[in-house]
């Protein structure tokens, strides 16, 4: 199978919002537990962008974000990077640690570790569904975080992906709490060759 | 206002005096200034990797060093710069995320500057400035009035080359 991603048929296209659904799902219930608030999940996106709109969803190059950013291994090779806009981020581990008088921006030793561990359960309940589908074994690396522009931060995938083409396949799904807007993007970008494995595996092929 | 011409990722844009040309957010991209102080035209590209040569098919050469540069030198020289006089100030390639066993593609940052200096040589074009490399995002401007390469950073403060 060629993995020319602008020829995705609508069914692929739908295959696939179907697991970024169900993974993400996983991964809203997993940090509905940790900060104890309830989650609401949008509609999975799943775009073919051009490599330079990438970052506009998360509201540009130059916006101010946390990513978590994982490898996945296994027969399907991906990157996983969730990104939260930085007040999210500050909310999220204020909530995690119990504290509520924050005075500095920045995330000490204690908060990025904070950080890198809700990254590593998300990308785990995401894998078990995307497990889940395709019966493969998928296992994700150690995470690790960068606080940062979301441009440079995107770079790491957008780099891997522009040595096969010029558009992304992004999987994407936006998260809220409800009252006190903690935001969150979850990408999953399959490797070259690796999408046309997980279609296989699904059973769409076309 | 002088305008300010936006530089996206895997582009270049060439501009003249009171322009500026700005690109955000620069992670292991390179931003490449040209500048001819004479004329006053300069032109900055925004590339993602490389070498095209090491690539699957694309239909932008504006995302490698290699193809990017001569084209962006190219309409320079169209738009009244002088070879001669052109200088290069490059910023970026930074590694974002740190991981014990970084691969090839984490190490992109360091291979893009590289090859952005081979390409640059073989051009001809001196690099009078740089500031590329560490973990950090780069914003970065050529103001086309005076030749200035402003990088803005998130925490590790804002330079001039």
């Amino acid at each position: 199978m060629t993995e020319d991603i602008l020829k995705l048929s609508d069914s692929q296209l739908d295959a696939l919002k179907e697991v970024g659904n169900v993974g993400a799902g996983n991964a809203a219930t997993a940090l509905s537990q940790i900060i104890q608030r309830k989650i609401d999940m949008a509609v999975p996106q799943v775009a073919i962008l051009p490599l330079g709109e990438v970052p506009d969803v998360v509201g540009g190059p130059d916006t101010m974000v946390a990513g978590v950013f994982l490898r996945v291994y296994g027969p399907a090779p991906s990157s996983i990077l969730f990104i939260l806009p930085r007040e999210s981020a500050f909310y999220l581990v204020d909530t995690l640690m119990g504290r509520t008088d924050r005075k500095e921006d920045i995330l000490d030793d204690m908060d990025q570790s904070a950080l890198l561990e809700i990254g590593n359960i998300l990308a785990g309940a995401y894998l078990n569904a995307l497990s889940y589908f395709t019966k493969f074994t998928m296992l994700p690396s150690i995470p690790a975080l960068a606080m940062d522009m979301a441009g440079a931060i995107l770079s790491i995938i957008l780099i891997q992906l522009g040595q096969m083409g010029d558009h992304a396949l992004v999987i994407e799904t936006e998260f809220t709490t409800e009252a006190d807007g903690v935001k969150g993007h979850f990408f999953l970008i399959p490797d070259p060759g690796s999408l046309s494995t997980i279609l296989s595996a699904i059973g769409v092929k076309e | 206002m002088a305008e300010l011409i936006k530089v996206g990722m895997a582009d270049y844009k060439v501009g003249a005096n009171p322009a500026s040309l700005i690109s955000y957010g620069l992670g292991s991209c390179v931003g490449i200034a040209l500048y001819d102080p004479v004329a006053k035209v300069g032109g900055l590209a925004h590339i993602m990797l490389p070498d095209s040569k090491q690539a699957r098919s694309s239909e932008n050469p504006a995302k490698f060093a290699d193809t990017c540069l001569p084209l962006m030198l190219a309409d320079m020289i169209r738009d009244g710069a002088t070879k001669m006089r052109i200088t290069a100030k490059i910023a970026g390639g930074a590694q974002m995320f740190t991981f014990a066993n970084a691969t090839d593609i984490m190490r992109v940052g360091e291979r893009n500057s590289e090859a952005v200096r081979v390409v640059l040589k073989q051009l001809a074009l001196k690099i009078v400035a740089e500031d590329t490399g560490g973990n950090y995002g780069r914003t970065v401007e050529l103001n086309l009035t005076n030749g200035i390469f402003r990088i803005k950073t998130i925490d590790k403060g804002e330079k001039e080359l």
